[in-house]
């Protein structure tokens, strides 16, 4: 089995808890050894989307490719993985909002209270997707994906600045929750299945999982040459 | 009727730096003491060595360190006229989450408060009379000084194994230390991490005009140390992924590198983990408290009889503990009366974001606490004649680590958010922009306070804390001073873009993330009518109950609050240790 379908396998929210944990210690360190809380990774199939639909991921692909547009610093968001990213990313905890308070009223606030939105990231996916290419057919009379990139980047600048109206989904709150998961998907270690080849810490030069610096700390103010490198080698 | 546990001489309270420097005090003095955690038992080799530790995605863009706002979360409003509502998302609530509390994933920076921030009353009348406080504002002495803390605080930065410089000891003032510092009787326990080029940037600026930098306390061990307790920790590799993180080298001053492997080892101490207390239960007679009623991992209630317990989960939750437990009054805003809630600070943060050219700050290359400052603007250290206001900020630079997806808005102003222009700005800003930092005093008000939400409850049915706060004209006066000398700073080290930013120009926001020091709420103090515990964190009301933590500041430095967390609790350690136990009761008798 490759080692990254093979850590992939494990099944793991932020601490593992499918590790043994005592609960009651006492007496001594409780360490067990050969035991890691390993990252949570979804399963991958690199050519198969779990989330989206076909039409979805085409639309999630579409934006990326604006957000993060081919250019002579990289390649767009879509070839960088950012649709592999964020369907991995919706099937597991974080697309069901597992970290947030979901309890009570919600009831719109003051901006400083926050989001009291009752939507999860997957419900903003589910519903904004569709809103977003019913807005395109009636206005365009073609999907998200059809549109010309000049219109596709009006479309995104007008939901950014609340200028566009989705008719089931506020427009802006949908436009936030794909930029700020395109972004992870560009910049987040490849094992959550962006990043792809690490293009975008090549573009920054960012070294990535490194962990020592001391031997080049005192190199003040000089470009350093530290190929990037992901926790995992997915060469292998 | 719950299970009940066998007694126990004391209980702790969430094991973070407080519960595990009590417990490893009470348990030395041949106390049994069993600590509950909400959290579960994590540790270096298993939860964060190095191949796993250096992903921002997991440790800092998703917070998975973190205690999740499902669990418990506050809600907030900034005047009592608005309805409070629930922080549903992450926010400047950073909690721990495990043995070790947020003591585990913090930065680290380790400080003394200075002796006018624990006297800021007494101190600013004799200086400049009452006319300098501003309407409603809260200012009043601790109860102790900083002479009475200093060994406490020296033990602490031992304990801790805290890199730095000392700046005044024994009177004399040392440059290349902060000449502002209260009078140390040792130096630090380890010599100060090394520099960077935006530390060093800074460092000649601020020499340039005049003022005195100095390299932040760091808690990160700056070479191989082993701590008086017998553990020892490796020495910082600069490797940038430190808030938010678990330390891979042992070199981070964390609960889990410097205490609890010593702690451990004691027969005497037991740690329950991944169990919620939710109340403290109470004797017959009303008078002491019986031990702390708690939720294991099932949802199975039980109690912990214990003679003395021992608050020590973070300042909110300390907060809400006394206001379930029905200890001591609460604060009513409406009449001003009461105490528990009462005098919430926070930080006030202004300063400047600064954009170079042609510069690599290598910003990769960090550590927690890896910070130049300069504390000339800081506390009492300037006039204020004639002002209209105290306090300062100590204004700094971070070389704390790179975040690509946490800095993706660190771009010039005017730049797109997305496309092509936003690449080419935060490739350019990835070696050239960065911000200077000014962590403001933050002095509480009549208007600042917490109690229990009428209205929104935690997933145990228990009501969730309700913050009432906004900035105060006080601590929006000295924000504008410290932004206009870090615009100095800024533009003194050569930036080509230097902005003002100042977080008071706005309502204060749980979502504002310029700082998490949420402060006070339970404070301490020599008046029963102003505080809720005595000099000695001791409850006024119930003379067995100790609440150690944030919770017990009655204003907030322009610094981090944990070295001043870590010496109060040495120093309550050693008047339960040294007279509570022989005498129960009050400690201090009005």
């Amino acid at each position: 089995m490759k080692r990254r379908e093979l850590l992939a396998s494990v099944v793991a929210t932020a601490f593992a808890p499918g590790l043994a944990r005592a609960e009651t210690i006492s007496g001594s360190m409780p360490w067990v050894p050969g035991q890691a809380a390993v990252p949570p990774l979804a399963a991958s199939t690199p050519t198969a989307t779990l989330f989206f639909s076909p039409a979805e991921a085409e639309t999630v692909g579409a934006i990326a490719d604006r957000l993060i547009p081919e250019d002579g610093l990289s390649v767009g968001g879509r070839e960088a993985g950012c649709v592999h990213f964020i369907d991995r990313q919706l099937i597991g905890p974080y697309g069901q909002a597992a970290s947030q308070y979901r309890l009570g009223r919600f009831i719109k606030g003051t901006p400083e209270q926050g989001l009291q939105s009752s939507l999860t990231p997957a419900d903003r996916y589910r519903i904004g997707l569709t809103a977003l290419n019913d807005y395109c057919q009636t206005k365009h009379s073609l999907a998200f994906s059809g549109l010309s990139t000049q219109t596709q980047d009006e479309i995104l600048t007008g939901l950014e600045r609340k200028d566009i109206n989705l008719a089931t989904i506020d427009g802006s709150e949908f436009f936030e929750q794909i930029l700020q998961n395109v972004r992870e998907g560009f910049l987040s270690d490849p094992i959550y299945g962006g990043n792809k080849n690490l293009v975008s810490w090549k573009m920054l030069g960012f070294p990535g999982a490194y962990y020592d610096y001391r031997d080049v700390i005192d190199q003040k103010g000089k470009k350093l040459d530290f190929p990037p490198v992901s926790l995992f080698d997915t060469s292998i | 009727m719950p299970n009940i546990r066998p007694k126990v001489d004391a209980v702790i309270v969430g094991l973070g730096w407080c519960g595990s420097l009590m417990a490893e005090e009470l348990t030395r003095a041949g106390l049994t003491v069993v600590a509950i955690e909400r959290g579960p038992w994590i540790e270096t080799g298993t939860d964060f060595p190095p191949a796993i530790d250096a992903d921002e995605l997991r440790w800092d863009t998703r917070r998975s360190m973190l205690l999740p706002q499902a669990v418990e979360t506050i809600t907030f409003r900034n005047n009592p006229t608005q309805k409070a509502l629930p922080a549903r998302d992450w926010c400047f609530n950073e909690w721990g989450n495990n043995v070790g509390g947020s003591g585990t994933h913090w930065a680290g920076m380790a400080w003394r408060y200075s002796p006018y921030d624990l006297q800021p009353y007494s101190m600013t009348v004799s200086r400049y009379g009452v006319g300098q406080f501003t309407d409603g504002l809260i200012v009043q002495d601790w109860g102790v000084t900083y002479n009475d803390l200093e060994p406490f605080y020296d033990r602490f930065e031992k304990i801790a194994g805290v890199s730095g410089k000392a700046g005044n000891l024994k009177g004399n003032k040392i440059v290349g230390g902060n000449i502002f510092e209260g009078p140390r009787s040792d130096e630090y326990p380890l010599p100060p991490l090394k520099t960077t080029r935006l530390t060093d940037l800074f460092t000649e600026a601020s020499d340039a005009l005049g003022y005195h930098p100095f390299m932040v306390p760091a808690g990160q061990a700056s070479e191989a140390y082993t701590n008086p307790l017998g553990v020892r920790m490796g020495p910082c590799t600069y490797c940038g992924y430190c808030l938010y993180y678990g330390c891979a080298n042992w070199a981070k001053s964390t609960p889990n590198n410097c205490v609890i492997p010593a702690l451990m080892q004691r027969q005497n101490f037991t740690v329950l983990t991944d169990s919620t207390v939710s109340r403290a239960t109470f004797a017959a007679d009303g008078k002491t408290a019986r031990g702390v009623v708690y939720l294991d991992k099932d949802k199975q209630e039980w109690e912990q009889p214990a003679g003395i317990v021992i608050f020590s989960a973070f300042q909110m939750q300390n907060v809400r503990l006394l206001l379930l437990s029905k200890i001591g009054q609460p604060y009513d805003h409406a009449t001003g009366q009461g105490v528990v809630g009462r005098a919430y600070s926070f930080q006030t943060v202004s300063g400047a974001n600064i954009f170079f050219e042609n510069e690599y700050l290598n910003q990769f290359i960090g550590a927690g606490a890896l910070s130049s400052q300069i504390d000339d603007f800081n506390g009492d250290n300037f006039d204020h004649s004639g002002m209209g206001f105290i306090g300062g900020a100590g204004i700094l630079v971070v070389a704390r680590g790179a975040r690509p997806i946490g800095n993706t808005e660190v771009v010039p102003p005017g730049t797109p958010r997305w496309g092509s222009a936003w690449k080419k700005a935060y490739t350019d800003a990835f070696q050239n922009g960065t911000f200077i930092f000014g962590q403001g005093t933050s002095y509480s008000h009549k208007d600042s306070f917490l109690d229990l939400d009428p209205e929104y409850k935690d997933a145990n049915g228990l009501p969730l804390l309700r913050l009432t706060y906004d900035y105060n004209e006080n601590d929006r006066r000295s924000a504008k001073l410290v932004e206009e000398k870090s615009l100095e700073i800024g533009k003194k080290m050569g930036a080509k873009t230097v902005i003002g930013t100042n977080a008071t120009d706005q309502h204060a926001s749980p979502f504002q993330l310029a700082s998490d020091h949420t402060i006070g709420g339970a404070v301490m103090g020599l008046d029963p009518k102003t505080s809720v515990l005595n000099r000695f964190q001791q409850s006024w009301d119930v003379h067995n109950v100790f609440v150690l933590g944030a919770s017990s500041f009655p204003n907030n430095a322009g610094y981090n609050p944990t070295g001043t967390i870590g010496a109060l609790t040495l120093w309550t350690a050693k008047a339960i240790i040294e007279t509570y136990l022989a005498d129960r009761g009050p400690l201090v008798k009005i």
